[in-house]
């Protein structure tokens, strides 16, 4: 075991994972997050917990992770490179480990002009290549960047997970990508919500053939459409989305107030059809400002009772 | 062909069009003029390819200027026409005197005005 | 070479608003080729200054000159009894300019024209666009010789990021994602593994991070 995490334990007795995602608030009300914690527990294996994702200025990772934990949600921390300079994220990592967090997302973290801080400097001193290569060096060889050792025991043992977007381009080198990641030493990976299921098997026929499906843990990301609206915002103004058509005229043939349950529909769909695709692990669930439904998607997609191993 | 055109036109002429540029236009109103217009060849037929092209960026450049101050960019203008078109030139000549006279006088020879 | 560009007219009016007279000083250099702040610039700058004052019942006499360059103090000596009888300097050159001018004429008010923005070349004429970042640690010819640290908006090492589409960067279809452009290079060349391999942590201390630098040429110190 590297981290002995309930996610990690989960995944590697063979079982179909299940993550979920929680956004913290832009206050700092821990309330919020409590709140969605209760449509979570007993649903998933572990809970990403958002760093000011879009370069939006929210309650820290780190803090919401705890807040989980207490809640009794195991917490997957994410970290972006955006923000925070070598000296801050290995620092971090060792306080994120200190307090119990056990799972942790690296990330490259999106561009600060998509947020509300436009002006703000950006760091990126690493890229998430390198970060995946920090947290794996300070647990594996139990070193900091400076050479600087821990003694036995008081390393941070954190499983290693990162992002991956088989819809980016160039498509060609996207599996390189993610062996270049399993190189670094990622344990775990979330790809980019799928609405492209062709695409999305190529990609995972790729990765078999590279024998990439041995070596890393991939959870495929789905995320239910609530309204038409959001499925043409995603399709038209988020980068590295790849929405067909037909997902859209799917939504588009349903009279509004029937669109979110049409919308969960296809995402059960998915995951039906993504248990069968080999070297998909588990899938991980994105139901921002949505949780109240995680509930019953996870139900009727036949994915309780969660395993307790 | 001995056509008649306003008096208060004053002609300037350049081989090509595209000789005018950005400081030969502000230099006109620096020196009192009221507006100033670049009369150049059709699009297409300049001799020099792109000598009129040129002119009339010149022209929004200096359009720009006078919005950036507070000024009417109607005062600058690009006309196309070619060299054979004697009526078509007068009518710009009046047209243009027209719109300047509706305008005033130019904001720029306020101090100048006083001192004289 | 450096591209600048002319701050706005509001902005400078702004500056030079309680003088009477002025001296617009710009530089043969890099603003030149940049047409930004060389002899043609100086001119149109001083007559929209004149115009607008003007306008404004409240003349401003601007005179023009144009320095070699403005990096270097010999060129800025020629300064030296140029500047009497002036309220302000307003220097269109890069930043430098108006820095060698404020310190060599200590008493002198001096005022920068220009932005200047980045380190770049044309695309086309009048088009520049940005190609360096001064790292002070050129590796250029491990991403098929392009830089990824001044090109990529998150200055990526092992690129590209998941924001990446049509060849295009997240933040802007305008912007050119420079790991797609290296991506294509080194898999045309059959350099696969060259992209492969995980570069190391940058060591930015050769950069600005490390603190405002100098070189120093033992052998050209007369």
């Amino acid at each position: 075991m590297k981290s002995g995490s309930n996610l990690e334990k989960v995944l590697t007795a063979g079982h179909f994972a299940v993550t979920g995602e929680c956004g913290p608030p832009r206050s700092a009300d821990d309330q919020v997050i409590r709140k969605k914690a209760q449509y979570l527990i007993g649903n998933v294996d572990s809970v990403n917990m958002t760093d000011n994702q879009t370069s939006v200025v929210r309650m820290s990772s780190l803090a919401g992770s705890l807040i989980l934990q207490q809640e009794g949600l195991e917490a997957n921390m994410q970290m972006v490179c955006r923000d925070r300079n070598r000296i801050a994220i290995q620092s971090d990592i060792l306080g994120a480990y200190a307090l119990g967090i056990r799972n942790l997302l690296c990330l490259s973290g999106d561009h600060q002009k998509f947020g509300d801080h436009p002006a703000s400097k950006n760091v990126f001193d690493l890229d998430s290549m390198q970060l995946i290569q920090t947290v794996a060096m300070m647990r594996d060889e139990r070193k900091l960047w400076s050479g600087q050792e821990m003694e036995e025991g008081t390393e941070p043992r954190l499983f290693i997970g990162a992002a991956v977007n088989p819809f980016a381009d160039p498509f060609e080198f996207r599996v390189h990508r993610l062996a270049k990641k399993v190189a670094a030493g990622v344990d775990f990976v979330q790809t980019q919500c799928i609405y492209n299921m062709p695409k999305f098997k190529e990609y995972m026929k790729q990765a078999h053939d590279m024998g990439l499906t041995e070596k890393v843990h991939i959870l495929a990301g789905i995320t239910p459409m609530k309204s038409l609206g959001m499925a043409r915002y995603m399709k038209n103004f988020v980068p590295g989305m790849d929405v067909p058509d037909e997902v859209i005229d799917r939504i588009k043939g349903v009279e509004k107030k029937g669109q979110a349950k049409a919308g969960l529909e296809l995402a059960r769909e998915q995951i039906q059809e993504l248990r069968e695709i080999p070297g998909v692990a588990g899938v991980h669930l994105m139901l921002i400002e949505w949780e109240e439904r995680m509930p019953e998607l996870v139900k009727e997609a036949g994915l309780l009772p969660r395993p307790v191993v | 062909m001995r056509l008649q055109y306003p008096t208060n036109v004053e002609i300037i002429r350049v081989p090509c069009t595209g000789r005018v540029d950005i400081i030969h236009l502000l230099k006109a109103l620096e020196d009192g003029a009221d507006g100033v217009y670049v009369a150049g060849c059709e699009e297409g037929d300049c001799h020099y390819l792109t000598g009129n092209l040129k002119a009339r960026k010149r022209v929004v450049y200096v359009q720009k200027v006078l919005e950036d101050l507070g000024v009417e960019k109607e005062r600058v203008a690009m006309y196309n026409l070619s060299a054979a078109q004697g009526p078509r030139f007068v009518e710009i000549a009046k047209e243009f005197t027209a719109i300047v006279t509706a305008l005033g006088p130019s904001p720029f020879k306020k101090h100048r005005a006083k001192a004289a | 070479m450096i591209i600048a560009e002319r701050k706005p007219i509001e902005e400078i009016l702004a500056m030079v608003q309680d003088f009477k007279k002025i001296l617009v000083v710009g530089c043969k250099g890099c603003v030149t080729v940049c047409n930004a702040g060389g002899v043609k610039e100086v001119g149109i700058l001083a007559s929209i200054l004149r115009l607008a004052r003007e306008k404004e019942d409240n003349p401003l006499t601007v005179d023009e000159h144009t320095l070699e360059r403005q990096c270097d103090p010999e060129y800025i000596d020629q300064l030296d009894g140029l500047m009497s009888g002036y309220d302000a300097v307003l220097s269109m050159a890069c930043s430098i300019g108006p820095q060698y001018i404020a310190a060599r004429f200590p008493e002198a008010r001096v005022f920068p024209a220009l932005n200047t923005c980045f380190m770049g070349g044309a695309l086309e004429h009048g088009v520049w666009a940005e190609f360096c970042q001064a790292c002070g640690d050129c590796k250029i010819h491990l991403f098929g010789g392009l830089c990824p640290i001044a090109r990529c908006s998150k200055s990526l090492l092992n690129g590209p990021c998941g924001g990446s589409s049509g060849g295009k960067c997240e933040i802007h279809k305008e912007v050119d994602c420079v790991w797609h452009l290296i991506v294509e290079k080194l898999m045309a060349q059959g350099k696969l593994d060259q992209l492969l391999e995980i570069r190391p942590l940058k060591d930015w201390s050769s950069s600005r991070d490390g603190g405002p630098r100098k070189i120093v040429r033992e052998d050209l110190k007369i």
